[in-house]
């Protein structure tokens, strides 16, 4: 039940951070949450031995899909965006996946690298869609509920950290259940999988599904934050992003995406704050430390902590 | 959650908290938001820079020339807080929102999509920003903004001009073909000119519209394309490193002597290219700026200030900045003169509505998007390169009124419909 208060806590403090602290804040909240939901998705896909750098490409599709609803339908309801935003995600992860699914290593890596470039040429391309320049969406109503101006950033955080949460919840019991261990059997050794009679192809497209539409759903949610699309979120850079978060973090918790993605953030607007012409080097330094020193994430920090109190 | 990670979840907001403390509000502080790095850092983001610091510190000592004597902004001196606009949108609206409360006045933005993204957050945030650089019509076609300013012209004119400039020079123009690179600027720019073209000339012939990927850099099979088009004019509003490649692979080639080429945004690259710019070339510069800019002590001020200082003349890029914080002291001071006190931000922003005022590039009107959007005369020329040094020749002027939509008409649609006043 750890879980539980964990998950609990962790929404009553983003809920009074919704409610108190200052726009700028609640907007570095929401796309802290965003890419946290996507590197856990990441997470859920390592657990299988493989890293996609193509997570982009269904981080764009959940941004689209949101923004698509807003421009091209009319529908403003924030809960209807962040739904279609994972679910579109969700379909094209079910039929990429069947190629996916059979490949690993570099040759996963670079074909879902591969995938999320044709998207991203695909927008670029298409001048009904802004190209480069993207288009605005705007969100005015929350499960039909219409919501003031000033406020509805507010409310889209407490939603967006419901469903980072309950994600977060599923993703926990994915771990500790048949399915997230036979991943890791499947990181370990994949004959031997086979042998004992289970598919290692149907555990990867499994968690290449689960990765996808979190993905999706950190996408929706990114473009509602930002109230803007463009194909720079399916670009390659924007998917390293995700992969810079995820070695940041490490992978023992569930909880190091979010910290992380916190961290990053906050790095990076620091760095860009004192540092303007050199900021992007010191993203890079810090990484380079972490490799060296923490090889394990940011999270070892806190394992060394719990382990000598 | 234990309590030493939650307590270091803690510390972390509360760090971010602790961030953007406001300073002191002894100067005006102005942040300034441009390409510190990547491709569009060259030929823009750092001449805008160095304009902008510039600008700002011979305005503090009182040095610019009249009706800018006074220094800083009515006498008050000007802070500039710059940002680097690298990373794309998403990126932008966050540190845009981490600048809004550390600054009074936001001036930046050269893409046009951080201009669209970040335009409804501005007005989100109540905070004056003034884009100065991009181009796309959209940000004022599409919406309005009361808090949002474009002090530099947007791109329509570019293209609308150099088509009649071409069609006055070569009246008996039968084909254009255009090489652009493949993302919204490229794009649309080929639309503009494609469009003013057939209106102007119904019936012309387009041979083909190349569309290079965005910093390709090589360029063989599209100028053996162009080559073998027989177009007798070909476009381009490519910039920085793609448009060098175009020049030195196309010019030993005979793309230069074969057709008459058009570079709609070509200036930023003849500080850089010089000589090797074949003659004949048809320039753009985005406006009447760097060597279009008219003759006046402005003009001269900003030429001789930034080539004393960085040892290479002043592109548009960095006229538009200067332009940019020269429109908001005239605003400023417009503001100031009705009271004594300091003006508040509406007062700056009613002052800046509808506002003429002088520029290093000539007079700017506020003219459309409701008074937020700048109109300014465009000028185009042609190279010629007259004792080893390259000049533009044959410059023509067009007045504002005829390169720019009315109020309230949307660019595509007022080319498609005949340029009309």
């Amino acid at each position: 039940m750890k879980a539980a208060a964990v998950a609990i806590a962790s929404l009553v403090a983003l809920t009074a951070l919704a409610l108190l602290s200052p726009q700028w804040l609640v907007f570095m909240a929401m796309l802290m949450l965003a890419k946290g939901v996507v590197v856990l998705g990441l997470l859920v896909l390592m657990r299988t031995g493989l890293v996609s750098f193509g997570q982009g490409l269904y981080f764009g599709i959940g941004a689209y899909a949101a923004a698509l609803l807003s421009h091209g339908l009319h529908v403003a309801d924030a809960a209807v965006m962040l739904l279609a935003g994972a679910a579109a995600a969700a379909l094209i992860a079910a039929l990429l996946g069947l190629l996916l699914a059979g490949y690993r290593d570099i040759f996963f890596a670079m074909l879902s690298l591969a995938f999320s470039m044709i998207l991203y040429g695909l927008l670029v391309k298409s001048a009904a869609l802004g190209s480069t320049d993207g288009f605005n969406l705007h969100a005015r109503t929350f499960f039909g509920v219409a919501l003031a101006p000033g406020v509805e950033r507010r409310v889209f955080l407490i939603a967006g950290a419901v469903f980072a949460v309950v994600v977060a919840l599923l993703v926990h019991r994915l771990f500790r259940g048949h399915w997230g261990r036979l991943a890791t059997g499947v990181r370990d050794n994949e004959l031997r999988v086979s042998y004992l009679g289970a598919s290692p192809y149907r555990a990867v497209y499994v968690n290449y599904l689960i990765a996808g539409a979190m993905a999706g759903l950190g996408g929706a949610l990114a473009a509602l934050a930002v109230g803007h699309v463009d194909p720079e979120t399916t670009y390659w850079t924007t998917s390293g992003e995700f992969v810079f978060i995820a070695i940041l973090g490490g992978t023992q918790s569930i909880l190091a995406p979010f910290v992380a993605a916190t961290i990053f953030e906050a790095l990076r607007t620091v760095a860009s704050q004192y540092a303007p012409n050199l900021w992007q080097m010191s993203l890079g330094l810090a990484m380079l430390a972490i490799i060296m020193f923490l090889p394990a994430g940011l999270w070892t920090l806190a394992e060394r902590r719990r382990r000598s109190a | 959650m234990r309590p030493s990670s939650l307590r270091a979840v803690l510390a972390a907001f509360g760090l971010l908290l602790a961030m953007p403390a406001s300073l002191a509000q002894q100067p005006i502080k102005v942040g300034i938001v441009t390409f510190l790095s990547g491709p569009a850092a060259g030929p823009f983001g750092i001449p805008a820079r160095n304009a902008a610091e510039l600008t700002a510190e011979l305005l503090n000592a009182g040095t610019v020339p009249a009706p800018y004597t006074q220094k800083g902004f009515g006498g008050t001196p000007i802070e500039l807080v710059i940002f680097d606009e690298a990373g794309g949108p998403q990126t932008q609206v966050a540190e845009y929102r981490n600048l809004v409360p550390r600054v009074d006045i936001v001036i930046g933005y050269i893409s046009s999509g951080d201009c669209l993204a970040i335009a409804p957050v501005a007005e989100e945030q109540n905070k004056l920003t003034i884009l100065f650089d991009c181009g796309t019509p959209r940000i004022f076609e599409d919406a309005s903004y009361k808090y949002v300013f474009r002090t530099g012209p947007t791109g329509t004119m570019d293209n609308v001009s150099v088509a009649l400039y071409l069609v006055k020079r070569t009246p008996n123009v039968k084909s254009i073909a255009g090489i652009n690179q493949n993302y919204a600027w490229g794009q649309d720019s080929w639309a503009d000119f494609e469009n003013a073209m057939q209106t102007l000339k119904p019936g012309i012939e387009v041979k083909t519209s190349q569309m290079p990927k965005l910093f390709a850099g090589q360029f063989s099979a599209e100028i053996t394309t162009l080559l073998g088009s027989g177009a007798e004019v070909i476009h381009s509003s490519m910039w920085g490193g793609d448009l060098e490649g175009l020049v030195v692979q196309g010019a030993p080639r005979g793309l230069f002597e074969k057709h008459k080429v058009v570079l709609s945004a070509g200036e930023p690259a003849i500080n850089r290219l010089g000589t090797r710019i074949p003659d004949g070339t048809i320039l753009g510069a985005r406006g009447p700026f760097g060597p279009f800019a008219p003759d006046t002590d402005l003009a001269r001020w900003l030429k001789t200030a930034y080539q004393g200082r960085y040892h290479i003349p002043p592109n548009y890029a960095s006229f538009k900045m200067t332009q940019a914080i020269l429109g908001v002291k005239a605003a400023y001071e417009k503001a100031k003169s009705s009271g004594n006190e300091a003006p508040d931000q509406d007062k700056i922003i009613a002052a800046l509505e509808n506002l003429t005022f002088e520029g290093p590039g000539g007079p700017v009107k506020m003219a459309l998007g409701k008074g937020h959007q700048a109109t300014m005369d465009a000028a185009v020329g042609t190279t010629k390169v007259e004792n080893g040094q390259l000049k533009i020749v044959d410059i023509e002027r067009y007045s504002a009124d005829k390169v720019n939509p009315p109020d309230g008409v949307k660019s595509e649609a007022w080319i498609k419909s005949g340029l009309k006043k």
